[in-house]
């Protein structure tokens, strides 16, 4: 089959239908926080055993890129991250909708989404087999620095209140340590307790801490939950395509960026969307504005979350090493379905099924346009008119629900429940969520890479060298610290050339 | 009276035969509706992936779906502690582990103890093993352990968790072949995988499955009774002088509740896909070892053995007092 071929397959009514399905299934999903891609994959698989294998793929790929979309809308319209890969999308999309803009905001990450998933995708069929090095290159202590470098973004995250945002991130990361240490096996911290035995499950804490104190201060607080436009104004595309052209170079930036961390088995789509939002926010000329309703960092996260869809299926089929979670239940079926994943997919007979899936990822990619902005702007009409005595309840079940679906655990429930107040009180108190979350996702790859990386170094005969000397680290660490200091040195820089220009204030 | 007794009799013998009648007719009926299949662990898995290869032939054979679900936590424990609070109707049946149902409540208290689980089958397990790259200096296991006795500690070998199958398998290993190794726990098979295929570490306690998924990788022994019959040419430890069969065995629990009728009636269900030559074959050709050892005296036995080996060599491993 040469390429025209593949997409003439891939074209076929069959396909378009299923990635259409896959695509709106997967969307509405991704908005229920608690349900997340994983975990509507795993759900489809039974399905998949009567497709041929390219079908099966094709299905699976647009659940999963619509539900890494589908995250976006509860991150804006609720600030509660739908999917961990929406994390980032919080920080800016839910301001814009406070201030009126959530159909901006909403359209935006539309169409940042598809763009990011265009050029994950694109990598995916230029150039995976190289570019699969990438996941074997990244060795325990590259981990551990790259987990580090997300947590420098406390910094970002908190400016004014740098210790009360570093204690946040302290607090995420001893909450981590509960239950049974992933290296270790060691049970810690559950003081005899069988709730606590299972830990703290990220996803029920995301619950908790982002979504349980916007319900709180929904009943607290008299007025409506976002600002109410004046009047319709339909999808605002042409307003959002012009935002994305000005900023196509953070759009470039932070596809690649998800692409890359995509390839990489040991991170994921939250920890894609925080790096590029933090280099978003670094080399923007309106830093100070990150975190206050910026469009861009709404634009960085969602495209980079959905760049993380085609890097992540580069090492799943060049390797069988899967690039992300849902990954590795994909990659499953295609065990079942008899197929071998390897370099030799893409070269010998059974390379059709994966250009046809390739070429099937795009066109799923594409349909998530139009479904998307559709399903957006239902999902934000919905969050803005619907009366608040409906919208609390609703929530508050789903919050539920969604908890307890991710593995089945009442005890999940509970955690969520208590750290959702918990989090409400450290609020008033000014300790903001995200911190606390940072440290609650990054740790434990943190403490698995240190102790991996101690050990190693240790049979190696030195430590040292084992973390500072390997030079994918050294890169990291040198990242780690523009990103710490680059605010002060810009800084700096400004006030000299304001004193030179004479001040105007 | 001669014919009120007879009536009596029919009666009596068509009520007997009625009865009969339902109760074979009722259990020829299990499954009449979907039978949840809890895996203890995260989907993608190799708990998972095995139990999706028993999900097209169960619906095949019984024309009923298995419908799974997951609830990981503590390594597995969170699901096995909650099993015996679940209805015992035959419709839940919970996927278990070897070494890790023996060795967690031998470590801490975890909610549940080893023979409070009902086991009703157990249908296959991956060898531990040995695991290099292709173009490794190691070509035999000798190649490794002349140069771990040369250099103590140098070799780092990769495997999944700790407490586990592999890294018994190490401080196994070790002591019988006299090394001593330094073992580098990952959160799992592929992670663990990972890092041999990246050069991080320099062999890996894997399992019989790891060179089909895994490309560029090959085993240096196989801790089996007999060669893998998708590996001829891997020996086994026994072959080399190192008396050790291990791996990571797979069963399946339902709650204690369940009546004794419906033990044995899916120990039998399973038995059958297990004894299916296509389910065999898809097996054996991903690198799983089959275990034959439905509800019965087999598995009693099975269950003995394998909890006393695994206690004795966890002891020894200082894992466990």
């Amino acid at each position: 089959m040469s390429g025209l071929d593949f997409v003439v397959a891939a074209l076929s009514p069959f396909h378009v239908a299923i990635a259409l399905a896959g695509v709106i299934a997967g969307t509405v999903v991704g908005a229920l926080p608690g349900l997340t891609a994983t975990m509507a994959i795993a759900v489809l698989v039974p399905i998949t055993f009567s497709m041929d294998p390219a079908s099966a793929l094709i299905l699976m790929g647009a659940v999963y890129t619509g539900a890494i979309y589908g995250g976006a809308y509860s991150a804006i319209l609720l600030k509660t991250p739908g999917t961990p890969s929406a994390i980032a999308t919080t920080f800016d999309g839910y301001p814009m909708a406070r201030r009126g803009d959530g159909d901006l905001a909403v359209t935006l990450a539309c169409v940042s989404s598809v763009f990011g998933g265009l050029v994950g995708a694109a990598f995916l069929l230029g150039l995976a087999p190289p570019l699969a090095k990438i996941a074997l290159a990244f060795g325990p202590v590259e981990y551990f620095w790259l987990a580090i470098f997300g947590l420098t973004l406390i910094s970002a995250l908190s400016e004014g209140h740098l210790l009360k945002g570093l204690i946040g991130g302290c607090f995420g990361m001893l909450l981590t340590t509960i239950g049974v240490a992933s290296v270790s096996a060691d049970i810690r911290y559950t003081f005899g307790s069988q709730t606590l035995i299972g830990g703290i499950e990220p996803v029920a804490a995301l619950i908790g801490l982002f979504c349980v104190p916007v319900l709180i201060d929904l009943v607290a607080v008299p007025g409506r939950h976002l600002k109410v436009p004046t009047e319709t104004r339909g999808f605002r595309l042409p307003e959002a395509l012009s935002l994305a052209w000005r900023h196509k170079f953070n759009l470039v930036r932070s596809s690649v960026i998800g692409t890359i961390v995509g390839i990489l088995p040991g991170a994921g789509g939250s920890i894609a969307g925080l790096v590029a939002y933090s280099e978003a926010r670094r080399s923007s000329k309106r830093t100070e504005h990150f975190g206050t309703g910026e469009p861009e960092g709404v634009e960085a996260s969602e495209s980079a979350n959905n760049a993380t869809v085609g890097g992540g299926f580069i090492p799943t089929l060049v390797l069988g090493i899967p690039g992300t979670p849902p990954d590795a239940v994909i990659l499953g079926a295609l065990l079942v379905q008899g197929i071998r994943t390897g370099p030799k997919l893409f070269v010998g007979e059974e390379s059709s099924i994966v250009y046809i899936f390739i070429a099937g990822l795009f066109i799923a990619t594409l349909l998530m346009f139009p479904t998307g902005l559709l399903i957006g702007r239902y999902a934000y009409r919905f969050i803005v008119t619907v009366p608040k005595a409906l919208l609390v309840p609703t929530v508050a079940f789903m919050t539920i629900i969604g908890t307890y679906a991710i593995r089945n655990n009442l005890s999940d429930v509970v955690i969520m429940i208590v750290l959702g107040v918990v989090g409400w009180a450290l609020d008033r108190c000014g300790f903001k969520p995200s911190p606390i979350v940072l440290g609650l996702i990054l740790s434990r790859i943190a403490e698995d890479g240190f102790v991996q990386g101690w050990t190693i170094g240790t049979a190696r005969g030195n430590v040292v060298a084992e973390f500072f000397a390997r030079p994918i680290s050294i890169g990291i660490i040198v990242f780690i610290f523009v990103s710490l200091f680059y605010p002060v040195i810009a800084r700096r820089w400004r006030i000299q050339q304001e004193a030179k220009n004479g001040h105007e204030t | 009276m001669k014919t009120f007794s007879k009536i009596v009799l029919t009666t009596a013998a068509a009520a007997v035969a009625l009865t009969l009648g339902l109760t074979t007719t009722a259990s020829a009926e299990f499954p009449d509706k979907p039978i949840n299949y809890v895996i203890a662990f995260k989907p993608g898995g190799e708990s998972d992936v095995t139990a999706r290869f028993q999900q097209p032939f169960f619906k095949k054979m019984f024309n009923q779906d298995l419908v799974m679900s997951y609830k990981d936590g503590g390594g597995g424990a969170v699901a096995w502690a909650q099993l015996n609070g679940m209805t015992g109707d035959g419709y839940t049946i919970m996927g278990t582990n070897l070494p890790h149902i023996v060795i967690q409540p031998a470590q801490k208290d975890v909610g549940y103890t080893t023979d409070e689980l009902v086991n009703i089958h157990m249908f296959h397990y991956t060898p531990d093993a040995i695991v290099v790259k292709d173009d490794s200096p190691f070509k035999t296991l000798k190649d490794l352990t002349d140069y771990a006795k040369a250099n103590p500690g140098k070799v780092t070998m990769s495997g999944s968790a700790k407490g586990s199958s592999n890294h018994l398998a190490q401080v196994t290993f070790d002591r019988l072949a006299g090394t001593k190794t330094t073992y580098v726990a990952f959160a799992g098979t592929a992670p663990s995988s990972t890092a041999l295929l990246g050069g991080q570490v320099m062999a890996s306690w894997g399992y019989t499955t790891v060179p089909p998924q895994y490309a560029g990788t090959r085993m240096l022994a196989v801790a089996m009774d007999k060669r893998h019959p998708n590996f001829p040419n891997v020996p086994t430890f026994k072959e080399l002088g190192i008396n050790m069969v291990s791996g990571a065995y797979r069963g399946i629990a339902v709650p204690k509740s369940t009546p004794e009728a419906l033990r044995v009636k899916l120990g039998q269900m399973f038995q059958k896909i297990n004894d299916e030559p296509a389910f065999i074959k898809q097996m054996e050709d991903n690198g799983f070892a089959m275990v034959n050892a439905p509800y019965g005296p087999k598995l009693t036995q099975f269950m003995t053995d394998m909890k006393a080996a695994i206690l004795t060599s966890a002891k020894e491993a200082g894992l466990i007092k």
